[in-house]
């Protein structure tokens, strides 16, 4: 298995600068004082087991929810501090693909994509719209269900459909909330693929989230590991797992051995 | 230990009020921002027209079979009683007052909250627990406008349109039994009818049923997109939908009944 090997010219540019981030729901304390930053054009993968707050951090990197203390700056914008209009401006600049993929289950698939295009771009004509909603599918390799309803795809469809709804904004940061989950090899291979073609072709910035060591290395420029409500360790695939630290080579080990 | 004093009771009693206050408020918040994103453009033309047709749809067959068995069964319930004063001629006239003013709006908005605003909180609090509600947050596609503003509306302006339905269901209902009775003609029932009922009977009705429609349409979407996550949210949502707005209905009733009593003696 190949670490990443086509790493694209970054630039110094942070899109996303997250410090001091709290997080809490009653009494548990799910994220203590984390400290983020994502460059421009570049691949961040987020490790961590179950429930460490994985979902809730890119959560609240779009607004969905308020942290209890921190700074949360996106595109030099600050998340906390803005009203709904200014939020809504830069959610259309912000992809995040949810873990449950949410599609929309009393749509088609076409009325899906088309969704967050014709309600925020005015004034489409029929042709391009088609042709947006084609070209997302056939990102994702799923061009013959574009009839079919949601509940009639299989839950790695789901995921693809997902991820290609997402895709159609064509956002500047992409927000990956476990793309692998689920899904067979080869096409967890075709979503790595399209993980690395999105940040080569568009020069989008993303984080994925994600179990999976092999997409981790596949897609990932940098890697971290969130254990504890916090990032214990950054750096690349190889960095983060040169460590004698019993939680981090479980996560390799249950990966790569037997 | 601190034994049990007699005033254990009241931190109880002020945590309840307490909740219920700021549930009050989370409600007038909720609808508050109705009128707000319901007056800001961009409009939602197209999904307010789809849902009126959902409305209507939805109720549609319930209600004429309703509308129409009340109106029969009324007619002939109120006879004996009529005919002890030998007054059955008056039966079109009391018929079509019970009708306008009392039977039609609440027939209509009882089944209305039964079969709409049930499933407009079991639909909207199922996107919920799905995070498809959050998913069109996160795509800036504004899912208050998209989901609540058009379905408020859509009963608001619905439930009027059927009362009147089910009014003249109804009014067909008490005609068939009179006609087969008293061997009333159409033609006498209907001048029977119209010189009964005033402008302020239909005015009060329609305006009542408006409050009806907007209070089914509310409290469906405050239920469902305000519903906890997990199944069984969904299920709670589309049962407190049905019976909040049934009460509220009734409630509404009630204050019309003095306000247009109040008209009336004016
Ligand atoms: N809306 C919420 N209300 C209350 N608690 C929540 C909420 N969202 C998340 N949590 C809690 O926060 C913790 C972290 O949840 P999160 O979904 O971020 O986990 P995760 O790291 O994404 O896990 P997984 O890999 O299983 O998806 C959990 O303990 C969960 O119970
Ligand atoms: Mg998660």
């Amino acid at each position: 298995m190949n670490n990443k090997s086509k790493k694209p010219a970054q630039s110094a540019e942070t899109v996303i600068e997250i410090e001091n981030l709290h997080v809490a729901f009653g009494d548990n304390e799910v994220l203590k004082g984390v400290d983020l930053s994502l460059q421009r054009g570049e691949n961040l993968v987020v490790l961590g087991r179950s429930g460490t707050g994985k979902s809730v951090l890119i959560k609240v990197i779009v607004g969905l929810l308020k942290p209890d203390s921190g700074r949360v700056v996106v595109l030099g914008q600050d998340v906390v501090d803005s009203n709904t209009t200014e939020l809504d401006q830069l959610r259309l600049k912000v992809g995040f693909s949810f873990q449950n993929s949410a599609l929309y289950d009393s749509m088609t698939v076409r009325e899906n994509l088309e969704f967050p295009l014709v309600r925020n771009v005015r004034n489409l004509s029929r042709a391009e719209i088609d042709r947006a909603v084609e070209e997302a599918l056939d990102d994702v390799g799923l061009k013959q269900a574009i009839n079919q309803m949601p509940s009639e795809l299989s839950g790695g469809q789901r995921k693809r459909i997902g991820i290609a709804r997402t895709l159609m904004l064509k956002p500047e940061i992409m927000l990956y909330d476990e793309p692998t989950a689920g899904l067979d090899p080869i096409t967890c291979t075709d979503i790595n693929n399209l993980i690395n073609d999105v940040q080569e072709r568009r020069g989008a910035s993303s984080i994925i989230i994600t179990h999976d060591l092999t997409c981790a290395k596949e897609v990932g420029d940098r890697v971290a590991m969130l254990f504890d409500g916090q990032f214990q360790r950054q750096g690349t695939f190889d960095e983060v797992f040169a460590t004698d630290d019993k939680r981090v080579q479980q996560f390799y080990h249950y990966n790569f051995t037997e | 230990m601190i034994p049990p004093s007699p005033s254990t009771p009241r931190p109880f009693i002020t945590a309840r009020i307490d909740k219920m206050l700021i549930a009050l408020y989370e409600v007038a918040r909720f609808v508050g921002r109705f009128f707000r994103e319901v007056l800001l453009p961009p409009y939602e033309g197209r999904e307010v027209i789809r849902q009126c047709y959902e409305v209507g749809v939805r109720s549609l067959p319930l209600i004429s079979l309703t509308g129409f068995i009340t109106g029969i069964v009324f007619t002939n319930q109120s006879r004996p009683s009529l005919a002890q004063f030998g007054a059955t001629s008056w039966l079109p006239s009391l018929v079509s007052i019970a009708l306008v003013r009392a039977i039609g709006p609440l027939v209509t908005a009882l089944i209305a909250a039964g079969r709409v605003g049930s499933n407009i909180g079991a639909e909207l609090s199922s996107m919920r627990v799905t995070e498809q509600i959050d998913a069109m947050e996160v795509s800036a596609t504004k899912p208050f406008k998209f989901l609540v503003s058009t379905r408020v509306l859509a009963t608001t302006f619905m439930i009027p349109v059927l009362t009147l339905y089910a009014i003249s269901v109804g009014l067909l209902g008490a005609f068939l039994n009179v006609n087969s009775n008293e061997a009333t003609s159409f033609r006498s029932f209907i001048t029977e009818v119209f010189g009964t009922i005033t402008f302020l009977d239909v005015f009060s009705s329609l305006a009542k049923s408006i409050v009806f429609g907007f209070t089914i349409g509310m409290v469906g979407c405050y239920q469902g997109y305000n519903s906890s996550k997990g199944t069984e949210g969904v299920g709670k949502a589309a049962n407190a939908a049905v019976v909040t707005s049934m009460f509220l209905v009734f409630i509404e009733e009630l204050f019309s009944l003095q306000i247009v009593n109040a008209i009336r003696s004016f």
